[in-house]
């Protein structure tokens, strides 16, 4: 197994996190331009698409229970190595405490030294630093507004 | 989340070399990670505790075990609070370089 998890403390509400989330017009401004597509209901196909309508990864809506738990299948679609690993696993939870909401991402795919996991493991504290500052302050990370540097 | 307990958080060899063995092999327990330091069991947990609250480890329940992971998300908030948009391709570069120069024979 091979796994990370990835933990940010943002000053919001579960509710406007959760949003930021799950909604594409969000999703644009922190995830290196990216934004997802689903209806957001357990079994939905889901995609994670580059801002010129490339796929960057696929899978499906395992398990959603707004505003607190998302789990997704989730495989690589645009570097051939990395698609060839096959499924992972993302799970988002959110816990509010006290004002802050604790936001906790773990990835995980059953296989060791992943090279899928070690790739997202770039990404995603990133994603999340930019989140919070777009949540708390309005403003995302300049480099992670657009979607140039994941095609690298 | 302090940056303040970040800081302090890794102002100390004995917990940078913790987070350097998860980041070396992730999702460790306390037993796996004390093994072969010069760290008494008491010590490691009392670092673990520390790096917990800094936000810098994460942990899961396995069964009757806990699980630590390297959480890198405040490493980042540091890095892009002084690196921004442009310096973070050159300073890969200067890296890639002193990397490459640090290997060649003399």
């Amino acid at each position: 197994m091979s796994q990370y998890i990835y933990v940010t403390y943002i000053r919001s509400t579960q509710q406007k996190v959760w949003d930021a989330l799950t909604k594409p017009e969000f999703q644009k401004t922190y995830w290196f331009g990216m934004h997802q597509e689903t209806d957001w209901k357990p079994g939905a196909s889901w995609k994670l698409m580059f801002s010129d309508g490339r796929v960057a990864d696929a899978g499906e809506v395992v398990e959603i229970d707004p505003p607190r738990r998302l789990v997704l299948k989730w495989r690589n679609e645009f570097r051939p190595e990395l698609t060839a690993e096959g499924y992972s696993r993302c799970t988002m939870e959110l816990e509010a405490e006290g004002d802050l909401v604790k936001l906790s991402v773990t990835h995980a795919i059953e296989r060791e030294n992943s090279k899928l996991i070690q790739a997202v493991s770039g990404g995603w504290p990133r994603i999340l630093s930019s989140l919070q500052s777009y949540l708390e302050t309005g403003r995302a990370h300049g480099d992670t507004r657009s979607t140039a540097e994941v095609k690298k | 989340m302090s940056m303040d307990a970040v800081f302090r958080a890794l102002a100390d060899e004995s917990r940078r070399q913790l987070l350097d063995r998860l980041h070396d092999k992730n999702g460790q327990t306390l037993g796996e990670l004390g093994e072969g330091l010069a760290m008494s069991r008491q010590a490691v947990t009392k670092h673990l505790g520390l790096l917990e609250s800094a936000n810098l480890v994460a942990t899961k329940k396995r069964g009757r075990e806990k699980l630590h992971f390297i959480n890198p998300v405040p490493i980042n908030d540091i890095a892009e609070r002084w690196i921004g948009k442009f310096e973070r391709g050159r300073l890969a570069a200067l890296s890639d370089l002193k990397k490459k120069l640090e290997r060649e024979e003399p």
